[in-house]
């Protein structure tokens, strides 16, 4: 149970994929202009790595060694193009405001990236606990980027006005360059946050 | 007359207005990975030009050949993805043969650029604005032309950082995205240019 544990909060915060590893970067600055977006695009991705992660782990021995890679990206596609439909037919507007990067879910690197450097090698068990810590973790990095941004661009937050209809907000944010300032300075204030956790210990 | 005048539009867009890294945010890992020196963020461009030039038109070709009248686009992604990968494998082969120390020193990206979301990207696009199959694939070339642009002037940049005195939470990568900011501020500069 210790070990699970240990998978668990790996993925959210010590190897955390966005902010730690820097994997699936595009998706993180491309749809991170509303809270709504982010979480959407978090959640459709850590069910497409939960998806490829169980068929790995269960399949990963009667894949051959040479066609591994390709035969993951299949996998992988796969659950895309089943999140890609389900998202056009339950929610238009998500469909809309993500676009193209749900068929990117594909080359997420850091689905792939599970797959080789863990689901090929350890259990199903462990192969689900690890999705989901990597997946949540990845949601939380798309929520807290998105909320920054959509607070500071749009004055908004899950599309809930928090100033007044005229005040003026710094639109910068909501724009491609506040994408990477903002996950600049997201990082740089995980790095000192957690430098002053080590000194107090 | 039009024709070359859309062409034109295509080109400058691809290259300045809706640059690949920095208005689509399409290919930032290479962007970031590869770009700490200015040889090997100009080989892996060349590379990236060749395998999305070719991919756009085997997709373009594939697309309207075999999914449309078939009627089975929702296995769009699917298809596409395979193309690339096959195509990456024939990259490597090649350099491998030609270019030893190309091949060296740009190891590990070039399986990679499997999981370049741009070449992915650029050729989704493609289909999706409805682009003739010349346009598709000089649309798909000029991208690769604005990822190289945005890819040097950014290992430029680094290359000068190393040395710069950065405070410590900065070090490294979230320097790295503050002059990305300030660079794609620049080229929103360009947006004016075609509507």
């Amino acid at each position: 149970m210790n070990e699970a544990l240990n998978i668990f909060t790996r993925g959210f915060v010590r190897e955390n994929p966005v902010t730690k590893m820097l994997l699936g970067l595009c998706p993180v600055l491309a749809v991170t202009t509303s809270a709504v977006n982010g979480l959407g695009m978090g959640l459709a991705t850590t069910f497409v790595l939960l998806g490829s992660n169980v068929v790995i782990a269960l399949a990963s021995k009667a894949i051959p060694n040479t066609v591994r890679i390709p035969s993951f990206i299949l996998v992988i596609a796969t659950f895309v193009t089943i999140v890609d439909l389900l998202i056009q037919a339950f929610s238009p507007e998500l469909n809309q405001s993500l676009g193209i990067f749900i068929p990117l879910i594909v080359v997420n690197c850091m689905i792939l990236g599970r797959a080789e450097a863990f689901a090929s090698r350890n259990g199903l068990w462990y192969s689900i606990i690890d999705a989901i810590g990597m997946g949540l973790g990845f949601t939380f990095a798309l929520l807290l980027l998105s909320i920054f941004r959509e607070v500071l661009g749009s004055g908004t937050i899950f599309n809930i006005p928090l100033v007044g209809e005229d005040a003026s907000t710094i639109l910068v944010f909501a724009l491609p360059p506040g994408a990477f300032a903002g996950l600049g300075l997201i990082i740089a204030g995980l790095n000192s946050l957690e430098k002053k956790m080590g000194d107090k210990k | 007359m039009n024709e070359i005048s859309g062409l034109l539009l295509v080109i400058v867009s691809a290259i300045f207005v809706n640059n690949v890294v920095f208005a689509r945010f399409l290919g930032i890992c290479p962007y970031l990975g590869v770009s700490r020196k200015l040889d090997t963020a100009l080989g892996m461009g060349f590379a990236v030009t060749f395998v999305m030039t070719i991919a756009t038109a085997i997709g373009y070709v594939l697309h309207y050949g075999i999914l449309v009248p078939f009627k089975i686009e929702f296995m769009q992604t699917i298809m596409f993805i395979l193309v690339i990968a096959s195509l990456v494998q024939l990259v490597e082969i090649v350099l491998k043969k030609v270019s030893k120390s190309l091949y060296n020193s740009l190891g590990i990206f070039l399986p990679l650029i499997t999981t370049n979301c741009a070449i992915l990207g650029v050729a989704l696009i493609a289909i999706q604005e409805d682009y003739s199959f010349v346009t598709s694939v000089v649309f798909a070339f000029f991208s690769a032309m604005g990822f190289i642009l945005a890819i040097l002037l950014f290992a430029g940049i680094r290359e000068k950082l190393e040395e710069a005195d950065v405070p410590k939470p900065f070090k490294n990568v979230p320097i790295g995205f503050i002059s990305a900011a300030i660079l794609s501020l620049a080229f929103m500069g360009f947006s004016g240019l075609v509507k």
